[in-house]
């Protein structure tokens, strides 16, 4: 601003706007001005991702590398100790956030891109197209996720592919409705129909016109389904039909752990390990759950309920 | 015809016509299935009459859609096929109908979900209701964010700190749910705690902030402001004006956390070895055992479609501008 506040000068003002801001400048000072509890997600959801990437330099073993001692118990070499036939549980962890985030990030994405464009399709269209894919969503949604994965698992049988495609395509059902509903109200927009009489193909009017128009409940919906995927993946492995062993997965960690817990009066530290893992998927939920509110309230300013 | 008859008979049609969409869905299941069939299932050192034998009981040498309302008509009657688990290559034949495999443990699995929803229900009402009175107090804030925690758990780890803390710290509650035909009632709910506590947290989470939306919403509308500006005492906008209008919400909200209560019950029932229609489906999807999930399947999706149903209903019926129309 003007230096001189009581002076008026048209050239002060015009120069003082010229200071242009970079997108990391602004970045920060958003963050700044972030709940703690939105820079704590951060925070977490930082750390988990450098874990998954550096997760061989960091881990102090392999993923199945095999201790003669089974079940150790907490000390120097093992800090966790290690599981039922002798891996280090805190390498696991490590690999663990890996494979599992790694797992439920390649689902979420995949479920985005069959649902959103699906939903874009039939939100343009509008024909026998929509009202079929809204019919076929209705009937998929009403047979509850968790069984519909345990049927299909059975028949295809459980490998990672065929875990990430199944719940990949089921959870699209929910990507689908919210990118149809929220694109309805963007494809009867001048600018969409000025556009299609400029003779823009379908694949251009979708990704120009409409995408970044409903780009903001996307991205906090892509961080709710994150969630949902990544429990819904944790809960799979944990009835042993998701990812499979030897792959470190925190979900199968606390089901090949879980008898340690009976003996907690006398080792209470050893108790605790099959709590590690769920605690890990409990803490990155929570963390994602925390920046998506910040998100939703920054962009919409409603959504302070559900 | 009276509009709320009319209502309700099109809800109907529409939650028996997703019914037989889901039934076709879980049949064509066994379509999907890649390879033969009975080879697979008996094992590669079985007979090629043995698996002919086998092709035929299980109808395969008929087309699908036969197979289909078989199966569906089965299904009506009671019958959801035989089990494919105590077959082997010799053709000798151990093996169960799918249908006395559910039924016990449907009663337990039964017992279970209604003990955890009678403590969740009235306990979320009431907390839902609280916080949207009382909203944006500290009592509302502090229940908010317990919440919002509570619902990025994943069940089992709830569970295994219940078991941690009150099975195995301080032993006040069995960790292993077993329980049989022959346990007593007060037993059975002794038994059944922890997996009923580990379900009532899960799910009043969700429904106790559904409940706060839902009544915020309402309390939000025009109506109520008017009620409020006419004089109308709290006692009375809550009874005689917000409550019409809010059977709906809560019937949905409560019919959602239900339907959810069946899928949570699965995971739960696996922690705690309760033997339930949940565990059942587990162990026959590693197995898999075709008919068994399938019969679970359905009677998941079938609850789950009924129980959605049934909230709908309330919803029409109680709907004031139905009721009276013009």
């Amino acid at each position: 601003m003007n230096k001189d506040s009581n002076a008026y000068s048209a050239t002060g003002e015009v120069g003082s706007v010229v200071e242009n801001r970079s997108t990391f400048t602004r970045a920060k000072i958003e963050l700044n001005k972030a709940p703690l509890t939105a820079k704590f997600g951060i925070f977490i959801i930082t750390v988990f991702v450098g874990l998954a990437i550096f997760a061989p330099l960091i881990a102090p073993y392999g993923e199945a590398e095999v201790f003669p001692e089974p079940y150790a118990p907490w000390n120097a070499n093992h800090i966790f100790g290690t599981d039922q036939i002798g891996r280090d549980i805190f390498s696991r962890l490590i690999f663990g956030a890996r494979n599992t985030v790694g797992v439920a990030f390649a689902t979420t994405i995949l479920a985005f891109l069959i649902g959103g464009a699906l939903g874009l399709t039939a939100a343009i269209n509008r024909s026998y197209l929509d009202l079929f894919l809204s019919r076929t969503v209705d009937v998929l949604m009403a047979i509850p996720q968790l069984i519909f994965a345990l049927v299909l698992l059975s028949i295809f049988g459980s490998t990672v592919v065929n875990l990430v495609i199944i719940i990949a395509v089921l959870d699209s059902t929910r990507v689908f409705r919210l990118t149809r509903a929220v694109s309805l109200n963007v494809v009867v927009m001048d600018y969409v129909e000025v556009a299609k009489l400029r003779g823009e193909n379908i694949s251009w009017v979708m990704r120009k016109e409409i995408l970044p128009n409903i780009l903001p409940p996307l991205i906090a919906e892509f961080g709710l389904r994150f969630c949902f995927v990544f429990l819904s993946i944790a809960a799979l492995s944990f009835l042993g039909v998701g990812i499979q062993p030897p792959t470190a997965d925190w979900g199968s960690m606390v089901r090949e752990n879980a008898s340690l817990i009976q003996f907690a009066q006398y080792d209470l530290k050893a108790a605790m390990t099959p709590l590690l893992p769920a605690a890990a998927i409990a803490l990155l939920t929570v963390a994602v759950n925390f920046v998506v509110d910040w998100f939703l309230h920054k962009t919409s300013g409603i959504k302070d309920e559900k | 015809m009276h509009p709320v008859v009319k209502t309700v008979l099109e809800r109907l049609a529409l939650g028996l016509a997703t019914l037989f969409f889901v039934s076709l869905i879980i049949f064509s299941a066994i379509e999907m299935l890649p390879g033969d069939f009975g080879q697979a299932i008996l094992g590669q050192a079985a007979l090629p009459e043995t698996v002919a034998a086998f092709r035929a009981e299980l109808g395969l040498d008929k087309p699908a859609y036969i197979r289909y309302f078989d199966w569906a008509l089965g299904a009506i009657q009671g019958d959801l096929g035989t089990s494919f688990s105590g077959r082997n290559a010799s053709g000798a034949d151990r093996s169960a109908e799918v249908v006395d495999k559910i039924a016990p443990r449907l009663w337990n699995t039964l017992f279970l979900a209604s003990m955890a929803a009678i403590i969740a229900v009235p306990l979320s009402l009431i907390l839902g209701i609280l916080t949207a009175l009382y909203r944006n107090s500290f009592f509302d804030r502090s229940v908010n964010t317990a919440t919002l925690t509570t619902i990025s758990f994943p069940e089992f780890f709830v569970a295994y700190i219940l078991i941690l803390f009150f099975a195995s710290l301080n032993q006040i509650f069995p960790s292993l749910a077993n329980v049989d035909a022959d346990t007593a009632f007060g037993e059975r709910i002794y038994r059944t705690a922890l997996p009923a506590f580990t379900l009532t947290l899960v799910i009043v989470a969700h429904m106790m902030r559904m409940t706060r939306a839902a009544i915020i919403n309402l309390l939000a509308s025009p109506y109520i402001q008017m009620a409020k500006l006419s004089g109308a005492s709290q006692t009375e906008i809550i009874i005689k004006h917000a409550l019409p209008n809010a059977w709906a919400p809560i019937a949905t909200v409560i019919a959602f956390n239900l339907a959810y209560l069946v899928v949570g019950v699965v995971v739960v029932e696996v922690v705690f070895v309760y033997p339930g229609v949940g565990q059942l489906m587990v162990d026959a999807v590693r197995t898999r055992d075709i008919p068994v999930v399938q019969g679970c399947a359905l009677i998941f999706a079938v609850t789950y479609i009924l129980l959605n149903l049934l909230a709908d209903i309330i919803g029409i019926v109680t709907n004031p501008r139905l009721l009276h129309p013009k």
